[in-house]
């Protein structure tokens, strides 16, 4: 119940600066916006593990609203989001986001749980370590917990952005339950794991990103220290597992070159724990052949090259990988677009395909298909093996209001 | 003596200002064009965007815009969608370049990220409306060479060639009306190869600030599919004083959500 108390202390702060504003900035806007969303999800091999079912209806339901005044300088926005599964894990609510911001010309606040996404590669998300990742929710690792946050941004002209983060809470993984699929032969419970840091999710964590731009290339720079948000797992020669938060320093290094049709993409992490160091690299290329038949369609060829020091331990089980894939967009008024592509591993024989669809049905309406298929998963991956058997597709309907 | 000196002179000033060359005449007539919506700083709108296929059914986008206008090098601005939901908070943010591509970001608010994209495919419709994206960038002297093709009243008609060689079209012919601050009455687009693809018509025109005339209504047909995008501008403000601070990545999230 902890964490509702700290939504009730950031509730309160909000509501500070509504009552102090300035009676020359007056207008308000109000934005309310809902989306309805039925999916179902259909995993068509034999389950690997006792209790785990095939067959999973699931509605989601996300509402947004967004107050600003001041002349947009200053805003509340929240972003609810809840979901209704057969697997009861992945049956979950959460507040996305929920903050206040303010922006001055050349710097801005934000307080509140919030979402910061942080890279370039498209395959995997290195980088990316401000949110709890949503782990029962989307397999592809996009989706993210709101974080408690106090975030500032300092925008310079000829220096670049700096953005500095206060992050007072740390959330925990949720992992699926025993009727889901994609987990460990043994059920994780999230409050199994614990953390090395004597202060729990208590811990007062703090990051740093620096961006900034010179012509063609976009350049971050980015350092976290606090509890991670991987757990770690260890693993003594008894065969217990030994899992928990570790205290972590990561450096990130982020890099685009934008050159004619070529995108040219760099991630790579160093990664400082107790009892873990290691260096995980991303490095690829995206190349977009634009308007080939002069309709609007355009299809881009990724290549990407995954690299991760931890070897097996890696719980992306990308550690020397290459990802080849399309984007196929038709730029259509349905805006019709597809993703496909392949995550091939170099010194085993698993292979992942995936397959991501979507297209506007009307006006208010989307569709959206997604397969994941889990190929020759080799029996030595510590981590993959789990999942052998649990290719699915999937297939949603979401409402606009 | 003197009288066939002042004929003879006469006669060559006459020469020089017959002259001037239809290539010096159309550039002369882009920078008229330029000059005369000078100075306006920044601007915003709403924007309504109607794309009609060729059986008449339509389906709608609408955007806001902002544009800081730029003197040393091309403009900046920054779109956003309201509409359809399904890509609500998307957003753009271009600093358009006299000389070279532009720079382009692009904000996807459902999984918040900035991501730079190539401005290599001008020719590829934007938001699958008959307006490519060179259509709608901002429009530089320096990114055509021109020709003047004729006069008639206040009527100047000019064929510009795009530099670029990606873009999508041979040549524009472009009527600015003289007598209402060179705005643009009317653009025709030629393909690659050479056969009209598609005319723009500009109408319902307002000036503001008693100076910058901006058409209401940009109307697109594109002759070969015959399909048409009809742009709807309303509330325009030029007096939001926007500054390089409203066009940063950190505001196109901001814009975003």
């Amino acid at each position: 119940m902890k964490y509702n108390n700290l939504i009730f202390v950031v509730i309160t702060f909000l509501s500070i600066p509504i009552n102090a504003q300035n009676d020359d900035h007056r207008k308000v806007n109000h934005d309310f916006e809902l989306e309805l969303q039925a999916e179902y999800r259909y995993f068509f091999n034999e389950a690997q593990f006792s209790g785990q079912e095939s067959h999973f209806p699931a509605l989601a339901i996300k509402p947004e609203y967004s107050v600003d005044w001041n002349k947009g300088r200053e805003q509340i926005n929240f972003s609810g989001f809840f979901r209704l599964d057969k697997d009861e894990e992945r049956t979950h609510w959460d507040i996305r986001e929920l903050y206040y911001q303010k922006a001055k010309s050349s710097w801005e606040l934000n307080v509140g749980l919030k979402k910061v996404y942080w890279g370039v590669i498209e395959s995997n998300h290195l980088v990316d370590i401000i949110n709890q990742t949503d782990v029962v929710e989307t397999f592809d690792g996009e989706e993210k917990l709101g974080q408690p946050m106090v975030q500032f941004n300092w925008i310079t002209n000829k220096l670049g952005t700096f953005d500095f983060f206060y992050l007072p809470y740390h959330r925990k993984r949720t992992f699926s339950g025993i009727d889901g699929r994609l987990r460990f032969g043994t059920v994780i419970e999230k409050n199994d794991i614990n953390y090395e840091s004597g202060a729990e999710e208590w811990r007062q964590d703090f990051a740093v990103r620096w961006k900034h731009y010179f012509g063609i290339f976009d350049v971050a720079l980015s350092h976290f220290y606090g509890n991670g948000r991987e757990p770690l797992f260890l693993f003594d020669n008894q065969g217990n597992t030994n899992a928990f938060y570790p205290i972590i320093n990561q450096t990130g290094l982020e890099v685009q070159v934008t050159h004619d049709a070529f995108l040219w993409k760099l991630e790579s992490i160093y990664r400082d724990a107790k009892t873990q160091h290691f260096l995980a690299l991303a490095a690829g290329v995206e190349y977009t052949f634009g308007n080939i038949d002069g309709n609007g369609l355009d299809i881009g060829i990724l290549g990407e090259y995954l690299y991760d020091d931890r070897d097996a331990l890696a719980l992306s089980g990308l550690q020397n990988d290459v990802f080849l894939g399309s984007r196929i967009a038709f730029n259509d008024t349905q805006d019709t677009s597809i993703l496909i592509g392949g995550i091939i591993d170099l010194d085993k024989s698993s292979k992942i395909f995936s397959l991501e669809a979507s297209r506007r049905i009307g006006n208010s309406c989307k569709v959206e298909v997604e397969a994941r298929i889990f190929n020759s998963i080799d029996k030595e991956e510590l981590i993959l093996s789990n999942f052998k058997e649990d290719s699915f597709f999937r297939l949603s309907l979401s409402k606009f209001f | 003596m003197k009288a066939r000196l002042l004929t003879l002179l006469a006669f060559l000033t006459l020469f020089i200002v017959k002259a001037q060359s239809p290539e010096e005449k159309g550039i002369q007539i882009a920078k008229e064009a330029e000059k005369a919506d000078l100075g306006f700083n920044s601007s915003i709108a709403e924007l309504k965007m109607t794309l009609k296929n060729k059986n008449g059914q339509t389906s709608e986008r609408s955007l806001t815009t902002r544009t800081l206008e730029l003197t040393e090098d091309g403009d900046k601005s920054l779109i956003v969608f309201n509409s359809p939901k399904d890509v609500k908070g998307t957003s753009t943010l271009t600093f358009t370049h006299k000389v070279g591509s532009d720079d382009q970001w692009l904000y996807l608010p459902s999984i918040k990220r900035v991501k730079r994209i190539s401005s290599n495919n001008k020719s590829g419709p934007f938001v699958g409306s008959e307006f490519a994206y060179e259509d709608l960038s901002s429009q530089e002297v320096e990114k055509y060479t021109y020709k003047f093709l004729k006069e008639n009243n206040s009527i100047l008609t000019v064929e510009q060639d795009p530099v670029d060689p990606k873009s999508g079209y041979t040549r524009r012919i472009v009527s600015y009306n003289k007598s209402k601050g060179y705005r643009i009455e009317k653009i025709q687009f030629y393909d690659r190869k050479n056969a009209l693809l598609k005319t723009l018509s500009y109408s319902d025109y307002k000036q503001y600030k008693n100076k910058f005339w901006r058409a209401g209504v940009l109307k697109m047909v594109n002759h070969q599919s015959n399909k048409e995008t009809i742009l709807s501008f309303s509330d325009y403000n030029f007096d939001a004083e926007l500054s390089e601070d409203d066009f940063s990545q950190v505001a196109l999230q901001r814009a975003g959500n």
